[in-house]
């Protein structure tokens, strides 16, 4: 029995070798090519004769005025700035829904949970307008303050949290003679922590790669985030570097794959706990 | 799971939790009516402003000419009228179902797939987990659909691939016939959120049915159509509701690897409307495009959900197995 067992675990192991092997080919491919000329992009080898280091020095430097740190930067700024928003706003508003009593909370809950499926172009234009009103067309306003607003699946990820807290201790709490207040900062909050660490992985994640909003609100190049600053490098020059390209391209992504692998596994269960995204 | 992970609902659907939350959580009297409205204010307040106004002037501007220079100008259903006869529209339209129709399945399929050969006590699987993760992660970037443009071209490394098994090399983003599938394949490629989500609810399903079924003779099979699917229909379900809303919102990868050409073949609906709203500053029409998208969403996701009481089990005596 335990023999058939272990032939079939080997079966797997070679299936998910091999599958995986596949799904990660382009990635090998993206950090070779990244080393390698733009002719030797296009010959059918997965690694560079000769490393070319270069293309990531080059890279780096290869848009006028500004290199990339400055897009680095602005990414980082605008990242740290919106999931610490998140983060906050998030957790006071899942507190609200998850422990406190008021009229029509029922309705507002249905209604967040709604806003989930509601598609970002149809508030696209009015915000558009409305930000545009307020002469915030090229700041970080109208990226930053929507997260004011918590963002409805983290207040859905925190009030699962939240739920699973026995009610009990801030009911004590509140027979001591502490606030609300006091006891979503004293009580719930600390408890909250994985889920408020789940939160501030995703919010930095998505923000990072974020190329809409940035894409209509922000027109100069000082302001751009990398993604923006990637668009640029791809269309200003007629033939691409590609190996520049590629190089600074995958210096892009290693932000979100690192926190990725630092906090795993909140993340792998974040996912599984409501994975509304992806 | 220990106390100090995410606690999982009881199946992962979005309804399930709504449900739960409801029942639980949503009994007794006001004890902070105040409070409440003071907790949920920067919630509240961010959907009164930006989401529930911003909905009815999108309404209101779907029946206006504007272009954001000049007051928007009521023309009634105008701009209905001119989608009715623009090719594009149904062009965009065209596009838009068919890379939902061939990317959502295929995504999911390939997530179960996975999920149920990692569904067993196997050494490394967070190893398999993290690389099967890792396109989800990166695949919505621009970096990423920088490498599909490069991977796909006429020197690209599918090209290479297509020359060493002896199939004549194409341009595959150049051509109309196979540049909507590049994108389709980087949306299966990503399949490794759902694969988790799968993950879980598979775990979820209580090994008594497996051991009952099994002293009783079923095979593998059997056990499959009979226990697995339906006990996961639920979370199919869920994946399947928000695999379908996101793609039809399907922009960045358009707008980077193809942007919208050849010919118009990857011009999304999302990509569409952005070219109308900010290409040409008719804002009108693409607040009417916008409009569309909710309904044909809305009427999407109403008949998954009626087409759910047909395929999707509940467990409703038995509420609560772990």
């Amino acid at each position: 029995m335990t023999g058939a067992h272990n032939k079939q675990n080997w079966l797997v192991h070679v299936l998910m070798i091999a599958f995986c092997f596949v799904m990660f080919y382009p990635v090998l491919w993206w950090i070779g090519a990244s080393f390698k000329s733009t002719p030797e992009i296009s010959l059918p080898t997965l690694f560079p004769k000769v490393w070319l280091w270069q293309n990531y020095t080059e890279g780096w430097m290869a848009l006028p005025k500004y290199t990339f740190t400055r897009f680095f930067m602005n990414s980082l700024k605008l990242n740290v700035a919106t999931t610490i928003i998140h983060v906050i706003s998030a957790s006071l508003v899942a507190f609200g829904f998850a422990r406190l009593n008021f009229p029509l909370k029922g309705l507002w809950f249905s209604i967040l949970l709604m806003t989930l499926m509601l598609p970002g172009q149809v508030t696209l234009i009015p915000q558009y307008t409305m930000f545009h009103s307020f002469d915030w067309i090229n700041t970080y306003l109208p990226l930053i303050v929507p997260s004011a607003m918590g963002g409805a699946f983290f207040i859905f990820l925190i009030v699962q949290f939240i739920r699973s807290i026995p009610r009990e201790l801030d009911e004590s709490a509140k027979i001591d003679g502490c606030s609300w207040f006091g006891i979503y900062l004293r009580i719930v909050m600390p408890l909250t922590l994985p889920a408020l660490i789940t939160v501030t992985i995703f919010s930095f994640i998505w923000g990072w790669d974020e190329y809409f909003g940035p894409l209509i609100y922000l027109n100069t190049v000082d302001k751009y985030t990398v993604p923006l600053a990637l668009r640029m490098f791809i269309d200003s020059q007629s033939a691409v570097p590609w190996g520049q390209l590629l190089a600074v391209s995958l210096l892009s992504v290693l932000p979100p794959v690192v926190i990725f692998f630092l906090a795993q596994k909140h993340f792998v269960e974040g996912i599984a706990t409501s994975g509304l995204k992806g | 799971m220990n106390a100090q992970t995410v606690q999982t609902p009881d199946k992962a659907g979005l309804y399930k939790g709504m449900e739960a939350v409801a029942n639980k959580t949503f009994k007794g009297r006001w004890n902070a009516p105040l409070a409440g409205y003071l907790f949920i204010a920067p919630w509240l307040l961010g959907f009164l402003i930006l989401q529930l106004w911003p909905i009815i002037q999108s309404f209101y501007l779907s029946f206006t000419e504007y272009s954001l220079l000049e007051p928007a100008r009521w023309i009634g259903i105008k701009n209905f009228q001119d989608i009715a006869h623009d090719r594009l529209f149904f062009n965009s339209l065209k596009v838009t179902f068919l890379y939902v129709i061939a990317s959502v399945p295929l995504k999911l399929l390939v997530a179960l797939a996975i999920a149920l050969l990692l569904n067993r006590n196997i050494r490394g699987i967070s190893f398999y987990r993290t690389i099967i993760y890792l396109p989800s992660l990166i695949g919505g970037s621009l970096a990423v659909a920088v490498l599909w443009r490069n991977i796909f071209g006429l020197n690209g490394f599918i090209n290479q691939l297509a020359i060493w098994v002896g199939i004549a090399p194409k341009n595959w983003i150049g051509t109309p016939s196979t540049a909507l599938g590049t994108l389709v394949l980087l949306t299966a490629w990503q399949f490794g959120s759902s694969m988790i989500i799968f993950l879980a609810g598979l775990k979820q399903i209580p090994s008594e049915l497996y051991e009952a079924a099994s002293v009783d003779g079923a095979s593998p099979l059997r056990k499959f159509i009979r226990i697995t699917l339906p006990m996961l229909s639920p979370v199919i379900l869920f994946n399947l509701i928000m695999g379908i809303i996101n793609a039809f919102q399907m922009f960045t990868s358009a707008f980077v690897v193809t942007n919208g050409g050849p010919v118009n073949s990857t011009e999304m609906f999302a990509l569409f409307l952005y070219n109308k709203a900010f290409g040409s500053l008719q804002m009108g029409y693409a607040s009417a495009l916008a409009w569309i998208l909710l309904v044909i969403i809305g009427i999407a996701t109403a008949l998954n959900f009626i087409a759910s009481k047909y395929w999707v089990f509940y467990e409703t005596e038995t509420e609560g197995r772990k």
